[in-house]
């Protein structure tokens, strides 16, 4: 008969032991913390629950037309909106400034070479919350000029210390444009791939860019004639632009030191992934007479963008994060609007709670995108 | 690059191009076409970027040598280099200050003194070891420099002094114990020394003081160094849990990691700030700097755990599975055969984490109204002498070339250390 091992030395046992005693202490100390926060709550007399949301928000957003008896929900979910736009354009923008200054580092001209090392070593160093205290405080507010003698381009664009004032559509409503893009969008897609799909059966050569660009050309400009759409200018009108879009000066700081920030981030990831495509290919390219600009964007980039794309998702995830410091310059993001309605009588607790969620879902669904990127980037193997 | 074709065997071997920078011996007329005007579009960008840099360092150089009005970054020097730190004390920093130079010296010859006797030292002749260390320290020396001109007093120059002999004694002291035969008695009690000396220091600057005066650039470094210490345990834990083989634990590990990862710190900064006394007894809740290291600590821990699994991935199983074969035990298993190699591997990796996290000490004077640098270079140009003068430019430069200058001589010696480690090419 085999003698079975007592409990108390048997491994399975053991583990679970272990791990349910790691369980009960984490779980002690999450209740402890929540105790004293229903009974501090209590005894401050401070709601857990979320029905401040339906309160008035009683405060103003700049640039936005919400009225102060708009509830709490809808202020936050203005903010996250702004959040959003600056992080879409953030992310745009820094990727485009962030590739080319990586390619700079790696350029046969010496002053461009040098240039671009020299930006990534003094930009990388620097904490971003001074680039966002000297973009509002030295550039916005220091040499941008009053409104009075505003700098004016071509008639266009008018920039003053109030922000930028560009020409902007008017007429119609904002999901129609969007909707006509979106046609377009599709159809330059499914015409460049009729083009390639022609190229690859006669060897003729495909142009897909062309023929799809030329197609949504024609599609926004049949669009916005069909649709009633006009062009608004931009015109200083008194203390204020009247006409066209006005962006705030804490989104022009926020978005440039965003933007300069990240970018030093994105340019040496594209550097690394750059110098990890085997020599031999941008040889090969050179063997079969592409031009420079061929090279890079045939050859060597499509390969070096299969290796930044996950640290280059790391990078966009903390320019997301980092827009929250857009509260500290007084740009109405998220954080700032949660911030306004703590101040303003809203229980912190669940204010808080609210916009970490939002954050991580942010986080989450980007990562998400990544991810399904680098999965079709990927090489498949065997 | 014709000429970059050599024979090989029969086979042709194709050389990538060497970058042979200014200091080729074809003369200057052929680096410039080759650098500068290769093909028109070099040229245009030559031209371009050119006139924009020559433009950008003319306004730097007027900026710094003849408009900027650097008065007020010589009157508030103290305030911006230690806060608030009570003037009667200030000798303490000194003491610690050459306390630490001693104590990194020490290490430094330590492991020299061991490669000696190892044999595997690289031997370089005086004047190369004096050139390397130039090249590696010259920044943070002209800054330091700087800052003890500008400071001028006596005070600073003596304990620079004091830290740099105290630094090379140790050095050389260190040296020569490494290369001795190593006793036990002596390792015992040199390593107790080195386990002792930061706390011992930490205990002696804080003793009846506590650290809610301190203010401007050393609260950067303080909360920078003490949260990136108390993290690392933490951050170690976390990614043994991630990879344990406990479902539990490896599940409550990863749902914490990602949380945080998921979360901007200035958020959580601020939930800190306004929302942790609701979490913890009335009488416990801590003063602000306390806050600000939790929340570092606990933010920090998070990334560690990440580059740590990443180290311990890194590790081949043959290892484990020797120490397996040899009868240790799971802990010791990943006490004295894991962990090691692991943590060695990401070293690199930490001192990156620890430069983000001293850059993100910023955060905790906006989030917090804590007297860092960054907001003291505001406040002092709100002084009745600097008011409305718009001096913010100043005053945010000198906080710039602060964070700058620590920042950059970091990241090149982590890079040095990168290389020296040969991580990824073993």
């Amino acid at each position: 008969m085999t003698r079975r091992v007592p409990l108390w030395r048997d491994v399975r046992v053991l583990r679970w032991i272990v791990q349910l005693a790691i369980v009960a202490v984490v779980a002690a100390i999450v209740i402890w913390l929540y105790g004293n926060y229903t009974t501090n709550a209590a005894e401050a007399n401070i709601p857990t629950n979320f029905d401040f949301l339906d309160n008035p928000a009683s405060f103003q957003i700049t640039g936005n037309s919400l009225s102060q008896s708009a509830p709490v929900r809808d202020a936050l979910i203005q903010g996250l909106l702004n959040t959003l736009r600056v992080c879409v354009a953030g992310v745009i923008a820094a990727t485009i400034l962030g590739t080319l200054v990586g390619i700079g580092r790696l350029s046969s001209n010496w002053i461009v070479r040098k240039i671009a090392t020299v930006y990534v070593e003094v930009v990388r160093n620097i904490p971003l919350a001074l680039f966002l205290v000297a973009g509002l405080l030295v550039i916005v507010l220091g040499v941008l000029p009053n409104i009075n003698d505003a700098w004016d381009f071509l008639g266009l664009v008018i920039l003053s210390n109030r922000g930028l004032a560009v020409p902007w559509y008017e007429g119609g409503s904002g999901r129609g444009l969007l909707l006509i893009m979106l046609i377009g969008g599709l159809l330059w897609w499914a015409v460049a791939r009729w083009r390639r799909s022609v190229s690859n059966r006669t060897g003729a050569p495909a142009r897909s860019g062309l023929w799809g660009g030329l197609v949504f050309v024609v599609v926004m400009v049949v669009g916005w004639f069909a649709f009633g759409y006009t062009w608004s200018v931009p015109a200083v009108e008194g203390r204020a632009t009247a006409g066209g879009m006005r962006v705030d000066p804490s989104f022009f700081a926020l978005f440039f030191a965003l933007v300069i920030y990240t970018a030093s981030h994105i340019a040496e990831i594209v550097r690394g992934s750059i110098q990890a495509v085997p020599l031999g290919q941008a040889e090969a390219a050179d063997a079969v007479a592409l031009s420079g600009f061929q090279k890079m964007w045939f050859v060597v980039l499509p390969q070096a963008l299969r290796i930044a794309i996950p640290p280059l998702g790391n990078q966009y995830l903390n320019l997301i994060k980092n827009s929250s410091l857009g509260a500290a310059i007084g740009f109405y993001d998220l954080t700032l609007v949660a911030t306004t309605t703590v101040g303003n009588g809203s229980p912190a607790v669940p204010v808080f709670a609210l916009t970490m969620l939002v954050y991580i879902s942010l986080s989450l669904v980007t990562s998400f995108i990544v991810n399904v990127a680098n999965r079709r980037m990927a090489l498949v193997e065997r | 690059m014709s000429d970059a074709i050599v024979e090989l065997g029969s086979e042709p071997v194709i050389q990538p191009p060497v970058d042979r920078g200014p200091t080729t011996r074809r003369g200057a007329g052929v680096w410039v076409r080759h650098n500068l005007f290769r093909t028109p579009l070099d040229g245009v960008l030559t031209v371009v970027f050119g006139t924009i840099s020559v433009v950008v360092l003319y306004k730097v150089f007027t900026f710094v040598f003849l408009t900027g009005r650097w008065e007020i970054i010589r009157v508030n020097l103290q305030l911006l280099m230690i806060g608030r730190f009570p003037a009667a004390h200030v000798l303490r920093l000194a003491v610690t200050v050459v306390g630490l130079a001693a104590w990194g010296g020490l290490i430094a010859g330590l492991i020299s003194g061991r490669r000696a006797r190892a044999g595997t030292a690289r031997r370089l002749p005086l004047r190369r070891r004096a050139a390397d260390l130039i090249g590696r320290f010259w920044a943070l020396a002209l800054v330091v420099l700087y800052l003890l001109v500008l400071a001028g007093t006596p005070g600073p120059w003596i304990m620079v002094g004091l830290a740099l002999a105290a630094a090379l004694v140790t050095r050389i002291a260190g040296g020569w114990l490494g290369r001795r035969r190593p006793n036990r008695a002596i390792t015992v009690g040199l390593a107790l020394l080195l386990a002792a000396i930061p706390p011992g220091l930490y205990l002696y600057v804080l003793a009846g003081l506590g650290f809610d005066e301190w203010g401007g650039f050393l609260l950067n470094l303080f909360l920078a160094v003490c949260s990136i210490v108390l993290c690392f345990p933490l951050g170690v834990l976390l990614a043994l849990g991630r990879r344990s083989g406990l479902p539990l634990v490896r599940w409550m590990c990863t749902v914490y990691i990602e949380i945080i990862r998921g979360a901007p710190l200035f958020v959580l900064l601020l939930l800190a700030n306004v929302a942790l006394g609701f979490f913890v007894p009335t009488t416990l809740a801590p003063e602000k700097a306390t806050r600000a290291i939790v929340v570092f600590t606990l933010f920090t821990a998070a990334y560690m755990a990440e580059i740590v699994r990443g180290g311990l991935q890194s590790i081949p199983r043959g290892q484990i599975e020797a120490a397996k074969a040899v009868g240790l035990s799971p802990v010791r298993q990943t006490v004295y055969v894991v962990l090691p190699q692991a943590l060695r591997n990401v070293i690199p990796a930490q001192i990156g984490q620890l430069i983000s996290l001293f850059k993100d000490t910023t955060l905790a004077g906006i989030a917090m109204g804590l007297f860092e640098l960054l907001n003291v270079s505001s406040a002092i140009t709100a002084q009745e002498a600097f008011r409305g003068q718009g001096l913010i430019g100043e005053t945010i430069t000198f906080a710039a070339l602060m964070f700058w200058i620590v920042a950059f001589t970091m990241s090149r010696e982590s890079q040095r250390l990168e290389r020296r480690l040969g991580v990824g090419t073993r």
